[in-house]
């Protein structure tokens, strides 16, 4: 097998390295004689959308459910607004690849369950989801049941939740794979607005090139056998651009073709 | 939709009642009486009381072990499908219990409980509790893991994952299971009733045969039916009531 040739692409020094609201240090988990991740260190920019990328088994998931503290490394740690992880902490939300919502429960309760386990009283947590419902796009859907809305407006449900517990830190686990193209696009668009609007944090699980290099301010390439980063790159010019036109730039092109590069050797 | 699934169970119950009309005047046996012949012995007995009393009399068990088996089911059912130490020491004894032939258990029962209601409950209980337990187990297990740490994600603690999770995504099969667990518990109390001592509607059925009242005799089977699909329709509003959502439409309503 070929080594991929390991270098910057775009780098801007400088631009907001001190401030991270996010840091992982030295990160390993194994699973029994399986190593997912080793001695895996990244920095996550405050305020911006950083995407993990890579094939499929590198370990991207594994890392951010070690963020999210649903699990617990085998060595390292994570610190988020320089607290030491423990455990899930009011200053993470989650949005899963599968939605994960109540199918028992309308999109009202499903949006509201954060704030519901977080002990907030009922006029109050419906009057924020009801806002934040509004807002990813689903008004009047309120007393609708999971079963009855598409894929893509599931998933807005699943970010109406996330969104609706005010956390710093967004984590968002292959959120569009489940979701059909053009729902994908457009749903990319708004994440973009998102970043730009919400002062949040985002960590973005991806497999599609294309998307990390459209929504991304920051890419980390992950590498299997065994697992690091194997690069970091930063499209940071595109961010500037208008979106309509950021498909067909060319450093958005270059950004992908040589992303793939790196990658091809990986994916059998 | 509601009208004409209402009107689909008129139909359906007309044909049926219909077919154990004629198949009684064809005779099919001397000991099967007509629909309409049935019906009348059930209004007598309904008229004079003995009906009522022998309701009286059958409930007793029925509802006892039913509620023991529901309740306890439950609980039993959750804690073996959260722990799979539970599951190692419980899970067998149920399965062993809904396999074992209860009819040939019974005189061991009644060496060891009389012939009071204590057998006659744990009669009921044998035959509703493994269905219950099981499922509730099996249900409670397969709780999709998304949704768990979906609640652990957002800060529910672990018993906020049982309650506002864990048992309502079981709650179909758990449902399911109590229905199952139900109808087999109304197979249970007449079958005590016919095995242990003639009581209640077990009585009516084995008098009415020894002085050849066929009528009388389907009757308080027809009755116990009757009572069983009630109650069962109940047990579904009860679940439409507490999980809204689970409703994708069932086969009746």
């Amino acid at each position: 097998m070929v080594m991929p040739q390991i270098k910057e692409v775009v780098d801007v020094p400088g631009a907001q390295e001190a401030d991270n609201a996010v840091v992982a240090r030295g990160i390993s988990k194994t699973y029994g004689s399986v190593e997912a991740l080793k001695n895996l260190t990244l920095e996550f920019p405050r305020g911006q959308l950083t995407s993990l990328l890579g094939p499929s088994g590198c370990g991207k998931t594994t890392l951010l459910k070690i963020i999210a503290g649903l699990l617990q490394p085998t060595a390292g740690e994570v610190e988020v607004n320089g607290k030491p992880v423990t455990g899930p902490g009011s200053d993470r939300a989650f949005v899963f690849q599968d939605f994960a919502l109540l199918p028992w429960a309308n999109v009202l309760r499903n949006a509201a369950f954060g704030l519901e386990l977080r002990g907030v009283a009922k006029s109050e947590r419906e009057a924020i989801a009801e806002k934040y419902i509004a807002e990813v796009g689903l008004k009047g859907f309120e007393k609708a049941y999971p079963h009855e809305l598409s894929g893509g407006m599931r998933q807005r449900v699943g970010l109406a939740r996330a969104l609706a517990v005010d956390a710093d830190v967004l984590l968002m686990d292959e959120p569009f794979s489940a979701v059909d193209e053009q729902t994908r696009r457009k749903f990319q668009e708004d994440l973009l607005n998102l970043v730009k609007h919400e002062n949040k944090t985002f960590i973005f699980v991806t497999h599609s090139i294309e998307e990390a290099v459209y929504v991304s301010d920051q890419i980390a390439i992950l590498l299997p056998r065994p697992s690091r980063v194997s690069e970091i790159i930063r499209p940071a010019d595109l961010r500037h651009k208008n979106v309509d036109n950021i498909r067909r730039d060319p450093e958005y092109l270059d950004i992908v073709d040589s992303i793939w590069a790196s990658l091809r050797s990986y994916v059998e | 939709m509601v009208r004409r699934s209402f009107w689909l169970k008129i139909v359906s119950a007309l044909v049926l009642f219909g077919a154990w009309q004629v198949a009684g005047m064809i005779p099919v046996s001397y000991a099967f009486p007509t629909f309409l012949e049935s019906m009348s012995a059930l209004a007598r007995m309904a008229a004079d009381g003995t009906l009522f009393t022998a309701y009286l009399e059958t409930l007793r068990p029925l509802v006892v072990g039913v509620a023991i088996s529901a309740f306890l089911g439950i609980g039993l059912g959750l804690w073996i499908g959260l722990s799979s130490r539970f599951d190692w020491l419980f899970s067998p004894i149920f399965i062993v219990m809904q396999a074992a032939p209860l009819a040939a258990l019974i005189p061991l029962l009644v060496m060891a409980y009389g012939i009071g209601l204590t057998s006659k409950v744990f009669v009921v209980c044998i035959m509703a509790m493994p269905v219950i337990v099981l499922n509730t187990a099996g249900a409670v297990r397969n709780t999709p893991a998304s949704l768990k740490e979906m609640g652990r994600s957002f800060l529910a603690s672990d018993p906020e994952i049982i309650v506002k999770i864990i048992v309502p995504a079981a709650s179909p099969v758990i449902f399911s299971g109590l229905r199952l667990g139900v109808s087999a518990g109304f197979i249970g109390a007449v079958l005590a009733e016919l095995k242990i001592t003639p009581t209640g509607v077990g009585d009516i059925i084995t008098y009415s045969r020894s002085i050849a009242d066929y009528p009388a005799m389907y009757a308080a089977i027809f009755s116990i039916i009757l009572l069983a699909v009630l109650f069962l329709n109940l047990l579904e509003r009860l679940e439409v009531y507490l999980f809204e959502g689970n409703v994708r439409g069932y086969a009746s309503d």
